[in-house]
């Protein structure tokens, strides 16, 4: 159980960066609360797993301090940091029985037998290995193993935050549920913070309670599955989450309306206020969810064409074509063919505007 | 991983003493006949390149290593040419008696070459191939072809056998897809291939002794009789040996890259 | 998958027909040899496995055999944990490793016989470091007439040659094992010796096998090497079994027990060879995942 704050955290690989293209982390600060589960979700490349390795302690940050419940862990190796993680594909020691794989870690800080033995059999009940503990570890499946890698990660009581870099990668899709809630029981009993790499949305926002969003090196938004939804402060953010993802296209501002294509779409008063005297650069962004379809032209709408629609039983997925930009729509229902005419109509109260890609208003 | 207080100096250590015995033969190479019998000092005196001089111009000399040159590239194309198809049938199909063949092939890089000295001796007499290139060449193939079959089948079998299909569906005929597409995919099996082939081919000489006796003569051969009727000619057979490393270390050199990965494709 | 076709054997003729005219004409002659009496050119009796029994009961064989054995354990106890041990002091990357791995190889890539001469040069005590320096220190080392000084020299002679194989295919087997072991070795608190006992050693056990395997057999069949060190002396002291044969065929010309033995000689390689084989091929598929 720790809280884990990050202060100015940053991690260039080069002595002096300069662009913000030299940095795998750029610079960053983040609180995070005892206990609470967060995922970390972006594409690959995106500084995910840099930034959990500096968490961890594998990887020492160029800039920056790491602290643990108030204590400054910046240049404390990983086994003095009371955190475990599970890694991508299953680390276990094949030559150890799964009672010995779990057992290593405490074997390793001279624990008395007897103590190893009921610390070993709680943790194996918990994830459900009672009965494998004689057998080999390494004739066990995929999922297995993985428990056993978190297994040897709980079996410290010390333990104050379990690290995980997408570990579900070489589960077998049917039993990645299974596992994923097994993390969740886990969670709630053990109450231990959890942090959680993957670039899987759906992962991150069932699992987490506050998801962390990150491309090329930046956190662009940190916040919960409603919050990334509803309000996504960068365009990334808008894009990567939801599916499909937010709908972002360049517009212009001219004092009361966004010229979008010929249409005109009105601002809304805060919007008007915040957008005032932005001049290029703007994109405005609206969730397919809350793209409206009438076949009539009316004050705020847009001319727009069907280019197809698919049924898929709870909403239908549509494409329009605005000008010439693809705007996609999910709807409840939309009685019309291809080719046909329709009007567009876009909320102000839904839809969003980002200068420069972030959010404006 | 391991503190490299200590690892450093361990690796030093060996290779200090491995490189000595071939830094003691450089400098031997260096100093006349005289100053090598007459005392022991680690470089020499009075630099000479005499010795070396000697090899370069004496075309009983230069003429080994030309040979062994020779047989060596002539066994490296060969080998690599007929193990290439070969190794591709093993990769990418099974056939009647598939298993049996390749064991069959591994058991000849497997067969002591003190085995063949007599029947190759007859064999190539009766040929006709005595004393020439190619014959040391075939007779390396024994051990290299196996060899190159099994590296390069390891290197095929990363390949995807999409990309066969897809090749055919492109329209290629088979020949075409394997030259213009396959052969690029794993060039660096050929190369660590070839490395092989060569090394073993430049290095074995019982064999390459039996096969030649005076046109094809291996530079082994040559070194044996640096005796004369003023003593062992120490200077010049050492210049000798220095020489005949310096292909094996440029070869090296060139595919230093690839031989820890030739080695990491997880059959060797 | 792999499809059933046997016109692929097809793209193997050319490797049967190379290596069958090498290797099976051949063998078919000492097949023939081993079973028939040359008298004469043109005079063969036909003597069955007499050749054989007589092999069998040679006690020149039996010290030669008894001296391949000694000397193949021997390597193999020094230059295995000898490898491993240097193939783990190696840089994993950058221009240090390539440097290293080419120092490392060097005598790989000598000729046999050169690899003797050096030794024969480098041991002698009035022009050679080795030889001067060991009688220097007190010991009077001779490898020409001392029986344990030529054992010794064609010992280190060996371990100098070939233990950069096993370095080369243990560093090779090093690098393919996933950071994250020692990542997690290091979240676990694990000591060094714990990191290599658990992690690297079982990591390494295939390359391993093919290197115990690889340096039996071919120590098993060395005959340069000792043969332009020592010739095979004092008297018999190094003479080890293909030089045993060299002598029988060439030198004393007794084409019939050469031959039985060339054969008995082979099948002793073969039975490794098959345990080899059968080992790679579980290690191929059992790795396939």
């Amino acid at each position: 159980m720790a809280r884990i704050d990050l202060v100015e955290l940053a991690h260039a690989y080069k002595p002096n960066p300069t662009s913000p293209t030299d940095y795998a982390l750029r610079p960053m600060s983040m609180q995070w609360d005892d206990g609470g589960a967060y995922a970390l979700l972006g594409p690959s490349g995106c500084g995910k797993t840099t930034l959990l390795n500096i968490i961890s302690g594998l990887v020492r940050p160029s800039h920056g301090r790491v602290l643990f419940d108030g204590k400054d862990v910046t240049s404390l190796p990983p086994e003095a940091r009371n955190i475990a993680q599970v890694f991508q594909f299953p680390v276990i020691y094949d030559t150890m029985t799964v009672f010995d794989n779990l057992a290593f870690p405490l074997r390793n800080r001279r624990w008395k037998s007897a103590d190893i033995n009921h610390r070993v059999e709680q943790v194996a009940e918990l994830l459900d290995l009672g009965s494998a503990l004689k057998q080999r570890a390494s004739g066990l499946s995929a999922d297995a193993k993985q428990k056993i890698s978190l297994g040897r990660g709980l079996v410290r009581p010390d333990v104050a935050a379990v690290l995980f870099d997408e570990p579900l990668t070489v589960i077998d899709p049917h039993l990645k549920w299974l596992l994923r809630r097994k993390l969740k029981e886990i969670h709630r009993e053990l109450k231990l913070s959890l942090i959680y790499v993957t670039h899987d949305q759906v992962e991150a926002l069932t699992f987490a309670d506050k998801v962390v969003v990150m491309t090329q090196g930046e956190v662009v938004q940190a916040g919960t599955a409603q919050q990334l939804f509803e309000a996504p402060e960068h365009t990334f953010v808008g894009y990567f989450i939801g599916n499909p993802g937010m709908n972002l296209l360049p517009c212009a501002i001219n004092g009361e309306v966004a010229t979008l294509e010929g249409a005109s779409i009105p601002l809304s008063g805060t919007a008007r206020a915040a957008l005032k005297g932005t001049s290029g650069n703007a994109k405005l962004g609206i969730r397919p969810e809350f793209v409206e379809c009438t076949f009539e032209a009316g004050a705020d709408t847009a001319a727009a064409t069907l280019l197809s629609v698919r049924n898929l039983g709870t909403h239908c997925l549509a494409e329009f074509r605005l000008g010439n930009h693809t705007i996609a729509g999910k709807l409840r229902r939309l009685h019309a063919e291809p080719g046909e005419q329709v009007w567009l109509r876009l909320p102000p109260e839904r839809t969003l505007y980002y200068v420069n890609d972030r959010r404006v208003a | 991983m391991m503190s490299k207080f200590f690892t450093r100096p361990v690796l030093a250590i060996y290779l200090l003493l491995s490189l000595l015995p071939i830094y003691w033969m450089l400098n031997m190479s260096l100093k006349t006949n005289e100053e090598i019998v007459g005392a022991l000092t680690m470089w020499p005196a009075n630099l000479t390149f005499d010795n070396f001089k000697t090899i370069f111009t004496d075309a009983s000399w230069y003429d080994g290593y030309i040979n062994s040159i020779i047989y060596v590239l002539i066994n490296m194309v060969l080998s690599v040419a007929v193990a290439l198809p070969a190794a591709y049938a093993f990769s990418r199909y099974s056939f009647l008696g598939d298993k049996h063949l390749f064991f069959w092939l591994l058991t000849n890089r497997m067969t002591p070459p003190a085995v063949f000295l007599l029947p190759f001796f007859q064999l190539y007499s009766t040929v006709g191939l005595m004393d020439t290139h190619l014959a040391v060449a075939l007779a390396h193939m024994v051990f290299n072809v196996p060899l190159a079959v099994w590296i390069l089948e390891g290197f095929m079998s990363g390949i995807p056998k999409e990309i066969d299909e897809t090749a055919y569906i492109d329209g290629y005929s088979f020949p075409k897809f394997f030259v213009k597409i396959f052969l690029l995919m794993i060039k660096s099996g050929i190369g660590v291939t070839a490395f092989f082939c060569f090394m073993f081919s430049w290095v074995e000489l019982l064999l390459a002794r039996t096969l030649t006796s005076v046109s094809a003569k291996p530079i082994s051969a040559t070194m044996t009789r640096t005796v004369s009727a003023a003593g062992m000619d120490w200077g010049v057979l050492a210049a000798a040996g220095v020489l005949t490393i310096v292909p094996g270390a440029l070869v090296i050199w060139f595919v230093r890259h690839y031989i820890a990965k030739g080695f990491a494709m997880g059959r060797v | 998958m792999k499809t059933y076709n046997n016109r692929a054997w097809f793209l193997i003729l050319p490797v049967i027909a190379c290596v069958a005219f090498s290797a099976i004409l051949p063998l078919m002659t000492i097949v023939n040899y081993s079973v028939q009496d040359i008298l004469s050119p043109t005079q063969h009796v036909f003597v069955g496995t007499e050749w054989f029994k007589l092999v069998m009961r040679d006690s020149e064989l039996h010290g030669a055999l008894y001296r391949q054995m000694l000397f193949s354990l021997s390597v193999l106890a020094i230059e295995i944990p000898l490898g491993i041990l240097i193939a783990l002091t190696m840089p994993a990357q950058g221009w240090r490793a390539s440097l290293a791995l080419v120092l490392i190889a060097l005598p790989l890539l000598i000729p046999w016989n050169v690899v003797g001469t050096i030794w024969q040069i480098f041991g002698r005590s009035d022009i050679g470091l080795l030889g001067y320096a060991v009688n220097e220190m007190g010991f009077a080392y001779n490898y020409t007439g001392d029986s344990l000084d030529a054992w010794l020299t064609v010992l280190v002679m060996d371990v100098w040659h070939w233990t950069p194989l096993v370095v080369l295919l243990c560093y090779a087997g090093l690098r393919a094992i996933p950071d994250a072991y020692y990542q997690a070795a290091r979240i676990d608190g694990a000591s060094r010796w714990a990191v290599f006992r658990f992690i690297q050693l079982p990591k390494l056990r295939n390359v391993l096998m093919i290197a115990v395997l690889l340096r039996f057999m071919d120590s098993f069949m060395i005959y340069t090497e000792p043969f332009v060190l020592t010739g095979g002396g004092p008297g018999n002291a190094t003479t080890f079994l293909s030089q045993y044969l060299t002598q029988k065929a060439v030198g004393q010309f007794d084409l019939g027990p050469a031959a039985a033995f060339s054969l008995i000689y082979f099948l002793i390689i073969l039975l490794f060879c098959f345990v080899l084989y059968n080992w790679m091929q579980r290690v191929g598929t059992g790795d396939k995942k």
